[in-house]
């Protein structure tokens, strides 16, 4: 290659760069935890860094930086020491952000999006965090703070100021707590309802040992007897998806944990890794048993990083105790291990193909389907992803048997169902119900009885109205991920609307048409309802075009971002027909006059004698 | 290797195992459009505009396996309207002033646009990107303003040319098309390179400096032909 001044940059000058490649073997499989190790070491991946590593990991720079400036926590600006990243969910945002945003821009004296002029402070916005039970709450570097008020975060401000660390925020003997003492600290748990799978008492490992009694091909029986179907939202047979991983002819094969949970008003597997991280890699050491997996990888979405130190433990302690390594359970040939992916903020990351482009040390782009993960999937082998929530379950099964466990819920919906609930009721926090409960019936228990809409399933879900809260949450009606955000009559609809495409907007990776473009249009025209300016065939614009998207979209990103304004369009329709008037200036409402000559007024340096009345008099 | 038939449109073709709907319906002299896709590049994926219904459902041509009994509909007034929507789109995202961009009239968006008869007032709004042009190399410039992401010159330098030349960079809507150093005279790019030739480059963002106009507007290829005319002319002789 032809080589120029900035590519001069000699290894020798970054040898911490070159370090952290080393770490990882300068495996370029292994990008994005070199990526987040400058960064952390840096606050920002420099193009200088971008072409140590890139010579270290044998790719081109432009292949480093598609990485970098993929994910929202890595940057190319210098980051602050202290980067404050505040959770701007809209649960969030009614539960009073503006006021925290306010007090930490005047304590700070910076504004938001920006660092302070020492590279002390950052100051930015993420989308929803995983903390809605618990709003406003934002990230500082690795620690979580929830439950912020004006006063805390002015305490907040001066500690740090005055030298302390984002830890000590959280305990003055935080490096003597255990990693769950840590968590709990950090964030509350509030298990409102423990069922009878996962959140009451569970032995140790029981259905590991049970399953040592089993073969292969009988696991897959007793996971696909029991009805499970995947509790991450498309609700796809977990025993039918071992069944093709197992089935398909391959050297190695992988079991993946999806513990990204980004969709909005979605925690509950925050719960679980806390609560159950043991019952978690159970499951994954049944599922590689089952189809013959040796390597594990779970992927915790780059938020959740306090949780990282806590499952590390977890992992290193199965390996000690013999349940994870070789000769499990000292079985020969059961060999089994696995290793935390951190992410690095990027919702898409969820979508299995983009989770295993990820882990691949790639943008977080989903594949092209077919081939399908369970054919070839991490590194072109069969691979078995599955959320959190579905392999603790399988655990349960195998210790319990499927009959009890189908013998749970509805017809179609077996089992029991971890649902999120926040936003304007009174025990926001996890429920652990049977399917079939209607929405009614979990808001009189979280104490949302006034809720004037339920968002169910989160943003790619469905938003219903008070008419039809007696729907059920089962695949066959109201299918959801577990995100249930209530909101009461004083709640804006349209305001809620336009924040969700905003979140769609930002979380798209761009690589299809549709989605990267349509939803920025999306945006726009729900803006114009917002502001009073949109006509009645704008209605069926916002049809037309969400329409077009969710039929050419290439992922399931793209295939649901539409559907806030779906779902608020049939169940909310005069929300919509209330803005449609007729306009001022006598123009098409449509079409807004004053944005339209602001341009020529400034190009002009006059105004209007027409649209600007007052001018010329 | 085995071959089996499927029907596009109602005409049965053939096919064999390893083809893409499109790879069976371009050997049959069935034009699918397309804009990321192009002979010789892996495929992509990206562009949507092949969408097609293959037994009712929304797929793109460009990646789906052809299937022995496949029915796919390719030209309905429905899968149309789809395509124009996303043409649409590419227009709105970039500035596309056909009238100043050298590529007119081989242009393969602006040849799109006429094909799925793009001719009223489009509906949507414009989004002016403002990105510098770069012209820092002595033989090629650069204009992304024009860029559709279709990503052909970055499959092409990597897989012909085996250079690198070209990546994405950014996610969503600020997902762009960058060059390996901090312009592109600080790449190996070459005026004789595969990525840099007039075929790869459906529009007017890769410019070939001192070539322009060699040939006048209203005599390039698809100022006298609709665009897929090769492949229909397989058909039709
Ligand atoms: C945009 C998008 C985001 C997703 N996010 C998640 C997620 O955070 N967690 C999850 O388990 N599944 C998520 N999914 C679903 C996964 O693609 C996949 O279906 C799931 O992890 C499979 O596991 P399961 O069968 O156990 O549910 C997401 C899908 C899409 C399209
Ligand atoms: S729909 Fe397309 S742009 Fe959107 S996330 Fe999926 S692949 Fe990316
Ligand atoms: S040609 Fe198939 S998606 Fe672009």
């Amino acid at each position: 290659m032809h080589v120029t001044d900035t590519q001069l940059t000699q290894a020798s000058n970054w040898p911490d760069v070159v370090g952290i490649c080393e770490t990882y073997a300068n495996d370029p499989h292994r990008m994005l935890d070199i990526l987040r190790a400058i960064q952390d070491r840096y606050r920002h991946i420099s193009q200088e860094a971008m072409e140590v590593v890139a010579r270290q990991t044998g790719l081109s720079k432009i292949a480093v930086e598609g990485v970098a400036s993929f994910y929202a926590f890595l940057s190319s600006d210098p980051k602050g020491r202290i980067t404050i990243r505040l959770c701007d969910d809209i649960v969030d945002r009614f539960a009073g952000l503006t006021e925290i945003v306010e007090a930490f821009e005047s304590e700070l004296g910076i504004r938001m999006d920006e660092t302070s002029p020492d590279g002390t402070f950052s100051l930015e916005y993420t989308p929803c965090i995983g903390m809605c039970d618990q709003a406003p709450a934002a990230m500082v570097n690795d620690v979580i703070l929830t439950h912020l008020t004006p006063e805390k975060v002015r305490e907040i401000v001066a500690r740090l100021k005055s030298g302390e660390r984002p830890e000590d925020l959280i305990s003055h003997r935080f490096d003597e707590l255990s990693p769950r003492e840590r968590a709990d600290r950090m964030v509350d748990g509030n298990i409102r309802h423990a069922g009878a799978v996962l959140l009451g008492p569970v032995p140790e490992d029981a259905g590991l040992k049970a399953s040592l009694n089993l073969t292969p091909a009988q696991i897959i029986d007793t996971v696909e007897a029991s009805g499970l179907r995947g509790c991450g939202g498309a609700g796809f047979s977990a025993g039918r998806k071992w069944r093709f991983a197992a089935e398909t002819d391959a050297e190695r094969r992988f079991i993946i944990c999806n513990a990204d949970e980004g969709e909005p008003g979605t925690f509950k597997d925050r719960v679980l890794l806390t609560e159950r991280p043991h019952l978690l890699v159970e499951g994954m050491t049944i599922a590689a048993r089952a189809v013959g997996a040796r390597e594990g990888i779970i992927y915790l979405r780059g938020e959740y990083v306090y949780l990282r130190e806590l499952i590390e433990e977890v992992l290193a302690d199965r390996r000690e105790r013999g349940l994870l390594g070789d000769r499990i359970l000292g079985e020969d040939g059961f060999d089994f291990d696995i290793r935390l992916q951190m992410g690095a903020g990027a919702y898409v990351c969820g979508e299995e193909g983009a989770l295993i482009s990820s882990c691949e040390g790639l943008p977080g782009e989903p594949k092209t389907r077919p081939p399908y993960p369970v054919t070839r999937g991490y590194l072109g082998f069969p691979t078995v992803v599955n959320n959190v929530e579905t392999l603790c379950h399988v655990a349960r099964i195998l210790d319990r048997g499927s009959k009890w466990f189908f013998g749970m819920g509805t017809e179609g919906s077996h089992g029991t169902k971890l649902f999120s609930v926040s936003g304007d009721c009174r025990n926001p926090g996890v429920y652990e119900l049977p399917y079939g409960h209607s929405v009614a019936e979990l808001l009189e228990m979280a104490g949302g009885e006034e809720a004037a809409a339920v968002l169910v399933g989160g943003p790619s879900g469905t938003m219903i109205a008070r008419d039809t809260f007696d729907r059920k949450l089962t695949f066959d009606d109201l299918a959801t991920g577990g995100a249930i955000v209530v909101f009461s009559r004083e709640r804006n609809i349209l305001e809620i609307v336009e924040y969700y495409m905003s979140f769609f907007v930002h979380e798209s990776c761009g690589y299809c048409t549709p989605c990267r473009v349509g939803n920025v249009f999306l945006q726009k025209a729900v803006g114009k309802f917002r502001k009073g300016l949109a006509n009645q065939a704008d209605i069926e614009y916002l049809r037309d075009l969400s329409a077009t998207i969710i039929e050419t979209s290439r992922c399931g990103l793209g295939m649901t971002s539409p559907n806030p304004i779906l779902s608020t369009l049939e169940n909310f329709p005069l929300v919509y027909s209330a803005m449609v008037k007729p306009s001022k200036d006598r123009t098409r409402a449509t079409f807004d006059i004053q944005s339209a000559i602001s341009d020529a007024r400034h190009l002009a340096k006059r105004r209007s004698y027409i649209f600007d009345r007052d001018f010329g008099e | 290797m085995s071959t089996f038939r499927l029907t596009i449109d109602g005409v049965e073709i053939e096919a064999s195992e390893g083809q893409t709907i499109m790879d069976a319906a371009d050997a049959a002299g069935i034009y699918i459009p397309r804009l990321c896709d192009h002979e010789g590049l892996r495929h992509q994926g990206g562009c949507r505009v092949c969408t097609v219904k293959a037994n009712g459902r929304s797929v793109s041509a460009c990646t789906q396996p052809a299937e022995p009994g496949l029915t796919v509909d390719n030209e309905t007034p429905h899968i149309n309207k789809l395509r124009r929507d996303l043409v649409e789109m590419l227009f709105h995202e970039g500035n596309h002033l056909c009238p100043i961009c050298e590529a007119s009239g081989n242009c393969e968006l602006q040849a799109m646009a006429y094909r799925l008869d793009m001719t009223a007032p489009t509906k949507f709004p414009y989004l002016e990107p403002c990105r510098p042009v770069d012209a820092s190399h002595p033989d090629i410039a650069l204009d992304t303003n024009r860029c559709i992401s279709c990503g052909r010159c970055i499959r092409a330098s990597q897989d012909v040319d085996g250079k690198g030349v070209f990546g994405y960079v950014g996610r969503g809507i600020h997902r762009q098309v960058a060059v390996n150093g901090p312009d592109l005279a600080h790449t190996d790019a070459d005026i004789s390179d595969f990525a840099i030739s007039q075929e790869v480059c459906p529009v007017g963002c890769i410019i070939r400096k001192r070539q322009g106009f060699a040939r006048p507007i209203g005599e390039r290829e698809f100022d006298r032909n609709l665009i897929g005319h090769k492949i229909n002319g397989k058909r039709d002789d």
